[in-house]
């Protein structure tokens, strides 16, 4: 931990330093951007805030170019998609994964970036460009990539797991978290039954749906990031999970424990891209091309510990991470993986439906049925007797 | 005429405050907590509340709850005030009731489903007139007007009721123009109602989270919406430390009004008794 | 002169009235169009009976929310009678007492029973520990308890976040209801439990019903409380209806869930409204 506050500090001393050169090294005036606002929409938990000595990233990025950044978190890609669709908040820099960039572009809600804003793409690495999702380069500018993988309590566990069939295992009933977002919790439940987790098969998912709903009676809780607290404080035995969050709350609970789980896992990017309807593109490429200067990757891949697609932060000594084997694993170790795909809409409207099917399973109990029926029971009754009880009075009078 | 309360009622109340209050005791006792951990106590600090002071999307979302609540709380006070009187002057029976009904849906309904039926509203008058992000202080300060007017007139109404409807008319046979005897003699008379509906809105659109939540865009988080996004991603104890010093707030304001108020009582007591 | 004033009044209520219509009225509008439309706008009753399927669901919620309100009305209403009965200095504590967890936000009270009910949180591990020790010296062997993610711990939420709303209501009508009515009572020779029976719980009737309606409405659509104690199986209409404006982006079924949840509540309220209108018969 010292180590780690230390390296912090040495690097917002560097960026300090950094400062002068940059003005006098940036080509472009932004000066006009001064007093404009940005907004930020972001995953919770995937920038350096400033916490415990850490850069504050926003506020630097203020400090610099005079603009205010609004910052605000989702949840999930779905949670982020739904906002941006609805067309009540405008967002200038989003960060979405892989197959919601696809899903965006397709439907025509990213603006193309001018690169002549970001010279500091030319840090992120060659075999993180002209992905699927982004053949070109023209919409993306890749944030932090990862695999999923499950984290265990050694204590509460009885053997060490190798297989997501372990989130299927009867001894830990009530103990297994799961993801609560549709993609990624059928991504486990398609790894595990050794499907393609972008299958467009209808029976496919069918079969997926059986198996969480196989599961459900054994999960605790459907979570996204409160995922933390829940193991960190022991609540929870095992949960599918990314591999960088791991390394979080291994820093505040040493008996968790991580795997790859034999039977594949899905591996992402996370990309910082402009939606269309953006108020302030330019200087929303100031920001992205900020995100990839060195002190600040370097400050956010220590912050949020997932695997950079930076070069220099590899190699960077100020890099607490570096070589980790869980975030870089060598080839050995490395897992079997696939990256999830936009699935066409069919798939994806039967995946809601689905998921909706799964939430409200396990709803259907008799007891409430009872209890509310004889609740019904008792005010009809009390109705009645009250009509007869008035009759009869006025049959008195 | 009071009577005294059996052991038993005692330690009944008792057994609530303490229900009532443990979880807040937890919040207050975690807040000094020097470790990470939520559930396991290490050692007093301070530490949180520092970082707590440092985190300037609290700080800010504090300030944009305290202006929506200012704002909110005037508008639907002015416009409650008037509506009240109005409504209190209707002849017409079926308006009268139909106002009154309208009036109560929003107190009626869940608020999830005020919250949501504002957003489509606003959302449909977006994608109408095709502009995109619609959502932010303009629509939170309406959705907060809406829910907090009927709060102001019911607060009203009985004061008016009380109110001798001839001082009034005796104030324009004097010579005041309506606005002058309205102004000079009902608005006195009404003014404890106006000052409890100022209050009430005051404090509910400050503590609103449902609703906010659905109409609120990126720029206008209210501190409600912000400690719910605290409570979505990892939580350390600044959220705790956040909870305590909202909890003085309320304390030192709750007492302060109690003296006041007792205070004012007291003197009146006087008057009355000099009488 | 006369005229000039009722014009007057009547000029005051019109911004109230094109405020109430445009800003109460159509929105619910709203929901009726995008419960009974499609994406694309064309109408629809696929979502209405889509609804069907949250039989369960819906069900469950009402369920709950009746219980949490049945059980602060156990639990306010002898509490409320002990408070009508102190001095008035006692009695202005004690509301301040109740009222100011009230005003806390709730998010914050619900999270921290999250901590409290969690299995290594302070209640279970303490309830937890005596479980331990009556197993070590009997041979009872007595399961250790869980408290969080059940529905115990959703109606506990319910109960604790909305007990003042049922405390305050009846004690203000039993402060406001004429003492001396349950003296005379007395005096003419009732027993307590006659008089408790026959005076006191007509007389406290209207704040009864205003507090079920604070209790019972936020209740039924909660989704913060469900979502932090409940776990699987505990999925309210509230939650569902916040997944649809929230992630899954399908306003058409939210809608008509609300639609349909609105209905509900107000037939509750309905029949509720028609315990006290019978009641209130009876006293006079």
């Amino acid at each position: 931990m010292m180590k780690r506050f230390f390296s912090v500090l040495f690097s917002i001393i560097l960026l300090a330093l950094s400062v002068v050169p940059c003005f006098a090294g940036d080509k472009k005036d932004y000066s006009h951007l001064r007093g404009t606002t940005l907004n930020v929409y972001n995953w919770g938990e995937y920038i350096s805030d400033g916490a415990e000595g850490s850069l504050d990233v926003n506020k630097e990025f203020e400090k610099r170019y005079g603009i205010t950044v609004n910052y605000s978190n989702y949840e999930s890609n779905e949670n982020m998609y739904n906002k941006l669709q609805s067309g009540g908040a405008n967002y200038d820099v989003i960060i979405p994964s892989d197959y919601m960039i696809a899903k965006l572009i397709e439907e025509d809600m990213l603006a193309e970036l001018d690169f002549s804003n970001i010279p500091n793409y030319k840090n992120v690495m060659e075999k993180y460009r002209g992905l699927y999702y982004d053949p070109e380069n023209k919409y993306t500018v890749p944030y932090t990539v990862g695999m999923v993988g499950l984290i265990y309590n050694a204590k509460m566990v009885e053997e060490a797991p190798d297989s997501w069939g372990a989130l299927w295992d009867e001894r830990y009933k009530g103990e297994i978290l799961m993801f609560n977002n549709p993609r990624d919790a059928f991504g486990v439940a398609q790894c595990y039954l050794g499907q393609s987790i972008n299958t467009e098969n209808l029976e496919d998912w069918d079969k997926a749906i059986e198996a969480l709903k196989e599961q459900n009676h054994l999960v605790s809780s459907y979570v996204m990031d409160e995922v933390f607290n829940k193991m960190e404080n022991g609540e929870a035995a095992l949960a599918p999970y990314y591999a960088g969050d791991f390394l979080t709350m291994y820093d505040v609970n040493p008996d968790l424990a991580f795997v790859y789980p034999k039977e594949g896992v899905n591996f992402f990017v996370d990309a910082m891209c402009v939606p269309k309807n953006a108020e302030n593109k330019e200087a929303a490429e100031l920001y992205i091309n900020f995100m990839l200067e060195d002190e600040v990757a370097v400050a956010n891949a220590n912050y949020i510990c997932y695997a950079s697609p930076h070069a220099n932060v590899l190699e960077s000594d100020d890099y607490d991470l570096k070589g980790d084997p869980v975030l870089y694993p060598d080839e050995e170790n490395t897992p079997r993986t696939e990256m999830f795909e936009n699935l066409d809409y069919e798939t994806q409207n039967y995946m809601n439906m689905l998921w909706n099917e799964l939430k409200i399973e396990g709803n259907s109990n008799i007891d409430a049925y009872i209890g509310l029926s004889t609740s019904l029971v008792l005010v009809v009754v009390y109705f009645v007797y009250k009509f007869i009880k008035k009759k009869r009075r006025e049959a008195m009078y | 005429m009071t009577r005294k309360t059996s052991l038993g009622g005692k330690l009944y109340t008792v057994l609530i405050f303490i229900f009532l209050y443990a979880p807040i005791a937890v919040l207050i006792l975690f807040s000094f907590n020097s470790g990470k951990s939520t559930a396991v106590f290490e050692g007093f600090s301070l530490h949180w509340y520092e970082e707590l002071f440092r985190d300037a999307a609290t700080l800010a979302a504090f300030k944009n709850s305290v202006i929506i609540a200012v704002v909110s709380s005037i508008i639907s006070t002015v416009m409650g005030t008037a509506a009240a009187t109005a409504i209190f002057g209707y002849k017409n029976k079926l308006l009268k009731t139909s106002v009154m009904t309208t009036t109560n849906i929003p107190m009626m309904n869940p608020e999830i489903v005020t919250g949501i039926a504002m957003m489509l509203l606003f959302v449909f008058i977006g994608g109408v007139l095709g502009k995109t992000g619609t959502l932010g202080f303009t629509t939170l300060i309406i959705a907060h007007v809406t829910f907090e007017l009927p709060y102001v007139i019911l607060n009203v109404l009985p004061k008016l009721k009380q109110t001798d409807a001839h001082l009034a008319e005796a104030a324009q046979d004097l010579g005041c123009t309506p606005f002058q005897a309205f102004y000079k003699v009902v608005l006195p008379a009404i003014m404890p109602g106006i000052i409890s509906g100022l209050m009430m809105a005051f404090t509910l659109s400050i503590d609103d989270f449902i609703i906010s939540y659905f109409v609120s865009g990126p720029s206008s988080q209210t501190l409600p919406i912000r400690i719910f996004s605290m409570t979505k991603k990892k939580v350390t104890p600044d959220l705790y430390a956040l909870s305590t010093l909202i909890f003085l707030v309320i304390l030192v304001l709750l007492i302060v009004s109690n003296v006041v108020a007792s205070r004012g009582d007291k003197k009146l007591a006087k008057k009355g008794g000099a009488k | 002169m006369k005229n000039k004033s009722s014009l007057m009044t009547r000029l005051a209520g019109a911004p109230y009235i094109v405020w109430a219509i445009i800003f109460i009225i159509v929105p619910l509008c709203m929901v009726a169009y995008y419960a009974f439309t499609d994406k694309s706008g064309a109408f629809t009753f696929d979502n209405m009976l889509d609804i069907g399927k949250y039989t369960d669901t819906i069900v469950l919620s009402v369920w709950l929310g009746l219980l949490a309100t049945v059980i602060c009305l156990v639990i306010a209403y002898p509490l409320a009678m002990i408070m009508a009965n102190k001095g008035p200095k006692k009695q202005s504590t004690m509301t301040m007492i109740i009222m100011l967890p009230m005003w806390m936000n709730f998010l914050l009270r619900t999270y921290s029973w999250m901590t409290i009910l969690e299995d290594n949180g302070l209640l279970t591990t303490t309830i937890n520990s005596v479980v331990d020790g009556i197993n070590k010296l009997t041979q009872w062997g007595i399961e250790p308890i869980h408290l969080i993610n059940t529905r115990g711990a959703v109606v506990l939420g319910m109960v604790y976040n909305f007990l003042p709303y049922m405390i305050l209501p009846i004690y203000t009508v039993m402060l406001k209801s004429d003492r001396s009515l349950i003296e005379a009572a007395q005096d003419l020779g009732g027993n307590k439990f006659d008089v408790f029976k026959n005076v006191t719980v007509p007389l406290s009737v209207p704040g009864v019903v205003s507090g079920f309606t604070m209790v019972f409405v936020p209740s039924v659509s909660t989704f913060y409380i469900s979502q932090k104690l409940g776990g699987t199986g505990t999925t309210l209409i509230g939650d569902i209806i916040e997944t649809q404006f929230q992630t899954a982006y399908n306003y058409n079924l939210g809608a008509s869930l609300s639609f349909v949840l609105m209905i509900l509540i107000f037939i509750c309220l309905a029949v509720m409204n028609k315990f006290s209108d019978d009641d209130g018969g009876v006293v006079i």
